[in-house]
C-alpha cells in the first residue's frame, strides 16, 4: 500500500495499519502520551490553584490541618514512590535492552512498590478516619453519642483542642471561639487533603493495572529492542503520577511545621 | 491559462467505505475515522433538535409577558436544558467531531486519525455522556443554567444536578480524546510535503481548538467533581456557608467556558477558510496571517475569562486587566474578517450553496464580534450583563457564526462524504431561510437587552412584548431554514446527483480521492508539491451530471 | 528512534539518590523555623525533583524539541491559571483611588 518513503523496517506485527513505520508509531504514541499528560497536568491543577487560594485565606486552619497527619508516614511515602519511580525507569530500560527477566522484575518490583505507598495511604486514612477529621460529616466513625464521632461536632475532633494546647506551649491564649473557627477552617484543608491525594490515589490504582497488564506482555516477551512503547508509556504515566506527589507531599505535610515539632 | 476544456461524467466508485462491509456491527465497532464522523453527525444532529425543541418552547413562553405556558421552575429547566445540550452535546463536538473527523486525516493524506480506538472510544463515551443527559431530562431536568453556578447547584436546588454534572464530564472526555487525537495526527501524520506552511487552514483551526480541548476541559472535568462532591459529601469548596467560595467556582468555570466558546467558533472559521477561497477561485488573501491568527486566539482565549465575572466582585484590578486581555482577541478575529474579504475582492466569485452559507458567517460573526467588543469593556458590561444583550451578542456567534459554519461545511463536504450531491435549489433557500429567520430571531434581543430585559425569566414588562413576539416569529422561520436540510440531505441520499470525485473543483488532498472515499483514504500516498490554495492553476473541466 | 542513547542504570541510580537526598533535604528543612522561606525553599526542592524525573526518568532531556514544547506548555498554562486566578483574589483589598 505505501510507497517509496517508507522502506525502513520490515512489517513488525505491532505495527497499526494508519502507520508507516514502527519510528512513527513509537513517536506518535510518545506524543499522545505527552499530549494526554498535559491535560492530566490541568485537570490536577486545577486542584492546586483552588489549594492555593484556601491556602491563603484559611492559613490557621491549613496549619492546624496539616500538622494532625503524620509526616514520618508522608516522607515515608515519597521515599517510596521515589524508588517505584527508579524501578520503573530500570523496567523501561531493560524494555530497551530486551532483558525479559529485568523487565518482569522491575515491574513486580514497582507494583511491591506502589502497594506500599497505598497501605500507608491507607493507613492514614483510617487514622483521619478514626480521628474524626473526614470533613463534611457524612463519613466518620459511627455518628452515635458514645465515642464516635459527633455530626454537630464543632471542634473536627481534635482540632480545636490542639490548636489551643499548641497556643499554650507558645505562652499564648487563643479563645475557644477563634479555636473553634480554625477548626471548621481545618476542614477545607482536610477536604483538598482527601480530594488531592484520592485523585492521586486513584491515579496510582490506574497505574497498577497497567502495571500487571505490562508485566503479562512482558512475560510473553513482547518488548525488546524494536518495540518496547508500552512499556515507555506505562513508565511516562507512573513518573507523571511521582511527580505529582512530590508537590504534594510539601504543600500537604510541610505547612509551618516547625512551630510543630514533634 | 486554461487548457481545452475538458468533459467528464461523474461515476461512483465500485469501492468506497460506506460499501466496504454491512451490517451494525460495521458500524458500531469501527475504527474508520470517516465512519465515526457519520456516527457523530447522527448523534449531534439528535441533540441539536432536542436542543432546539427546548428553545422552541422557551420562544412560544415568551409570546407573551405573563408567565402563562409555564411555571419559572419549568422554564428554568427549559433554559438550563437548551443550554447544557446546545453547548455540550452540539456546539462542542459539532464541527471538529463531524467535519474535522471526517476531513482532516484526509487533507493530511494520512490513512487514518493516529489513535482510530481512542477515536471510537470519543464516540462511546460522548454517548454514555448523552444517556445521562437524557436521563436527566426524562427524571424531571435539572434548573442551574448551563453555567451551573454555585451555591445555586451545590447547596439549594433538589434537581438532578450529579446526573448532569457526570453527563457533561463525560462529554468533556470525549472532546479531549477528539482534541488528543488531532494535535497527534497533526503532528506526526502529514503526507510526504505536507509541510505546516501547506496545511489547509481548516487543519489549522482544527489544531487550535484541540490545543483548547486539551489545555481547557480538564479543568472542567476537576470543577464539576468537585461541585458534585460537594453536593454529596457536603465539603466547603464553592459553598459559603461551609466556608467555601463561589466565586472560585466562576474562576474554575469560566477558565474553560471561555476559551470553549473559542472551541464553538474557531472550526467554523476554518471551514469559512476553505469556503471563501473555493468559491472565489483565489487563493487565500494572507495565509500566515489567517494560519496563526487561529493560534492567537487559543491562546488569548485563555488570558480573557473573568470578563464574565464583571460584576461577581473581582477586583477591580483585576477586572481591568481581563478587559484589556479581552479587546486583544478582537485583532486575530478582525484579521480572519478582513482577510476573508480581501479573498473575495477581484475573486470570481459564484453564490453556490456553501458560499451562501460563508457569506452569512461573514456578516453575522462580525456583528457577534463587535458586540463583543462592547462587553468587554468594563462600563458597557456592568450595565447589560444578564441581559438579553448578552444572549444576542454569543447567539451571534455561536449560530449565526458556528451553525452557519457547519451548515456550509456540511453543504461544501456532503459530496465528498456520500459521494452525492444535494438539490441546489431547496438548498440555496433554506440558506436564505436561515439568515433571515436567524436575524429576526436575534437582532431584536439586541434591543430588548439594551432596554434592559434581564435574561432566563418567563415574564416580562409588556412593554417588551412586541419584540418578543418578533423574536418568536423569527425563530419559527429559523426552524423552516434547519429542517428543510434535514429533508433534503435524506433525499439526497438515494436521489441526489453523483457527485465525482471533485464537485467544487476545490485544491485540497480531500478532492483528490474518490467521493465517497475507499476506507484507507487513498490509493495510494499522495506527495504533496504546492501551496494548499493554488486557485487558478488548475485546468478547466466541465462536469455534467 | 529505538536507540537514542537513553541513560544508563547508573545514571538512573544516581538520580534516584539525589532524589533522595532532596526528599530528607525537604522534610528536615521544614522543621527548621526560616520564616516566610519555609514553604518557598519547600517547593523550590519539589519543583527540583520534579524536573530530575521529567529530565531523566522521563527521558525528555533525550527527546525531541516538540515533546519539551509540550511539557513546557503544559506548566506555562498551569500558571496562567495560577496566577490570573490569583490576580484577582491578590487584589481584591486594593483600592482603586477614583
Amino acid at each position: 500500500m505505501s510507497t517509496s518513503q517508507t522502506t525502513t523496517t520490515e512489517h513488525h506485527p505491532a505495527l497499526a495499519h494508519q502507520f508507516d513505520s514502527m519510528a512513527q508509531q513509537q513517536e506518535a504514541s510518545t506524543f499522545g502520551m505527552w499530549v494526554f499528560l498535559l491535560t492530566e497536568i490541568m485537570m490536577f491543577g486545577g486542584l492546586f490553584t483552588a489549594y492555593l487560594i484556601y491556602r491563603i485565606k484559611y492559613y490557621d486552619g491549613f496549619v492546624a490541618g496539616s500538622t494532625s497527619i503524620s509526616v514520618s508516614w508522608g516522607f515515608a511515602n515519597t521515599l517510596v514512590l521515589i524508588a517505584s519511580s527508579f524501578t520503573m525507569a530500570m523496567a523501561v530500560w531493560a524494555g530497551e535492552k530486551g532483558i525479559r527477566k529485568a523487565q518482569m522484575g522491575f515491574l513486580i518490583g514497582t507494583m511491591i512498590l506502589g502497594a506500599a505507598f497505598l497501605c500507608i495511604k491507607g493507613e492514614e486514612y483510617y487514622t483521619k478516619y478514626d480521628e474524626c477529621h473526614i470533613p463534611g460529616r457524612v463519613i466518620g466513625k459511627g455518628f452515635d453519642a458514645t465515642g464516635g464521632c459527633s455530626a454537630q461536632d464543632p471542634k473536627l475532633g481534635n482540632i480545636a483542642e490542639e490548636v489551643q494546647q499548641h497556643a499554650k506551649e507558645l505562652g499564648k491564649t487563643v479563645p475557644e471561639a477563634s479555636a473553634l473557627q480554625t477548626a471548621r477552617q481545618s476542614e477545607i484543608f482536610f477536604s483538598f487533603y482527601f480530594l488531592m491525594t484520592g485523585l492521586h490515589a486513584f491515579h496510582m490504582l490506574v497505574g497498577m493495572g497497567l502495571l500487571s497488564w505490562l508485566f503479562l506482555r512482558s512475560k510473553r516477551g513482547e518488548f525488546g529492542p524494536a518495540y518496547h512503547t508500552p512499556l515507555e508509556l506505562g513508565g511516562l504515566y507512573w513518573h507523571f503520577v511521582d511527580i505529582v506527589w512530590i508537590f504534594l507531599f510539601p504543600l500537604l505535610y510541610l505547612i509551618s511545621r516547625h512551630a510543630h515539632a514533634v | 491559462m486554461s487548457t481545452a476544456v475538458t468533459t467528464v461524467t461523474p461515476v461512483m466508485p465500485a469501492k468506497h467505505y460506506l460499501n466496504d462491509n454491512y451490517g451494525i456491527r460495521s458500524w458500531l465497532l469501527t475504527k474508520d475515522h470517516k465512519r465515526i464522523a457519520i456516527l457523530y453527525l447522527v448523534s449531534i444532529t439528535f441533540f441539536f433538535f432536542i436542543g432546539g425543541l427546548f428553545a422552541a418552547l422557551i420562544r412560544m413562553e415568551l409570546l407573551t409577558p405573563q408567565g402563562d405556558l409555564f411555571q419559572s421552575d419549568t422554564y428554568n429547566k427549559l433554559f438550563s436544558m437548551h443550554g447544557i445540550n446546545m453547548v455540550f452535546f452540539f456546539l462542542v463536538p459539532s464541527i471538529p467531531a463531524t467535519l474535522g473527523n471526517f476531513v482532516l486525516p484526509i487533507m493530511l493524506g494520512a490513512r487514518d486519525l493516529a489513535f482510530p480506538k481512542i477515536n471510537l472510544l470519543s464516540w462511546y463515551i460522548y454517548i454514555a455522556g448523552a444517556l445521562f443527559s437524557l436521563a436527566t431530562m426524562v427524571s424531571g431536568g435539572v434548573d442551574t443554567g448551563w453555567t451551573f453556578y454555585t451555591p445555586l447547584s451545590s447547596g439549594f436546588l433538589r434537581t438532578h444536578v450529579v446526573l448532569i454534572a457526570v453527563g457533561v464530564i463525560m462529554a468533556g472526555f470525549s472532546s479531549i480524546f477528539t482534541g488528543l487525537n488531532f494535535i497527534v495526527t497533526v503532528h506526526r501524520m502529514r503526507a510526504p510535503g505536507l509541510t505546516w506552511g501547506r496545511l489547509p487552514l481548516f487543519v489549522w483551526s482544527n489544531y487550535a481548538t484541540s490545543l483548547i480541548m486539551v489545555l481547557a476541559t480538564p479543568v472542567l472535568a476537576i470543577t464539576l467533581t468537585l461541585l458534585a462532591l460537594e453536593r454529596g459529601f457536603h465539603i466547603g469548596i464553592f459553598d459559603p456557608k461551609l466556608g467555601g467560595d463561589p466565586v472560585l467556582f466562576q474562576h474554575m468555570f469560566w477558565f474553560y467556558s471561555h476559551p470553549a466558546v473559542y472551541i464553538m467558533i474557531l472550526p467554523g472559521m476554518g471551514v469559512i477558510s476553505e469556503l471563501v477561497t473555493c468559491f472565489s477561485r483565489k487563493r487565500v488573501f494572507g495565509y500566515a496571517f489567517v494560519a496563526f491568527s487561529s493560534i492567537a486566539i487559543a491562546v488569548f482565549g485563555f488570558l480573557v475569562w473573568a470578563h464574565h465575572m464583571f460584576v461577581a466582585g473581582v477586583s477591580q484590578y483585576s477586572a481591568m486587566v481581563f478587559s484589556l486581555l479581552s479587546f486583544a482577541v478582537a485583532i486575530p478575529s478582525a484579521v480572519k474578517v478582513f482577510n476573508w474579504t480581501a479573498t473575495m475582492y477581484k475573486g470570481s466569485i459564484s453564490l453556490e450553496t456553501p458560499m451562501l452559507y460563508a457569506l452569512g458567517f461573514i456578516g453575522l460573526f462580525t456583528v457577534g464580534g463587535l458586540t463583543g467588543i462592547m462587553l468587554a469593556a468594563l462600563g458597557l458590561d456592568v450595565q447589560v450583563h444578564d441581559t438579553y444583550f448578552v444572549i444576542a451578542h454569543f447567539h451571534y456567534v455561536m449560530v449565526g457564526g458556528m451553525v452557519t459554519a457547519y451548515l456550509g461545511g456540511l453543504h461544501f463536504w456532503w459530496p465528498k462524504i456520500t459521494g452525492r450531491m444535494y438539490p441546489e435549489a431547496p438548498a440555496k433557500l433554506a440558506a436564505l431561510i436561515t439568515f433571515i429567520g436567524f436575524n429576526l430571531t436575534f437582532f431584536p434581543q439586541f434591543i430588548l437587552g439594551y432596554l434592559g430585559m434581564p435574561r432566563r425569566y418567563h415574564a416580562y414588562p409588556p412593554e417588551f412584548q412586541v419584540l418578543n413576539v418578533l423574536s418568536s416569529a423569527g425563530a419559527s422561520v429559523l426552524a423552516v431554514g434547519f429542517l428543510l436540510p434535514a429533508i433534503y440531505f435524506m433525499w439526497s441520499l438515494k436521489y441526489g446527483a453523483i457527485a465525482g470525485d471533485n464537485p467544487w473543483r476545490a485544491t485540497g488532498l480531500e478532492w483528490q480521492t474518490t467521493s465517497p472515499p475507499p476506507t484507507h483514504n487513498f490509493h495510494e500516498v499522495p506527495v504533496v508539491t504546492t501551496e494548499p490554495y493554488a486557485y487558478g492553476d488548475e485546468p478547466e473541466v466541465t462536469i455534467v451530471h | 528512534m529505538a536507540e537514542q542513547s537513553h541513560p544508563t542504570p547508573k545514571l538512573y541510580a544516581i538520580i534516584f539518590i539525589t532524589l533522595s537526598i532532596l526528599t530528607c533535604a525537604t522534610w528536615a528543612i521544614a522543621f527548621a523555623d526560616l520564616g516566610i522561606f519555609n514553604p518557598i525553599v519547600a517547593v523550590t526542592i519539589a519543583v527540583i525533583k520534579a524536573v530530575l524525573v521529567i529530565l531523566f526518568f522521563m527521558h525528555v532531556r533525550y527527546s525531541s524539541r516538540l515533546t519539551k514544547i509540550t511539557v513546557s506548555a503544559g506548566f506555562f498554562w498551569l500558571m496562567i491559571l495560577i496566577t490570573l486566578s490569583l490576580s484577582d483574589y491578590l487584589s481584591r483589598t486594593l483600592r482603586v483611588v477614583p
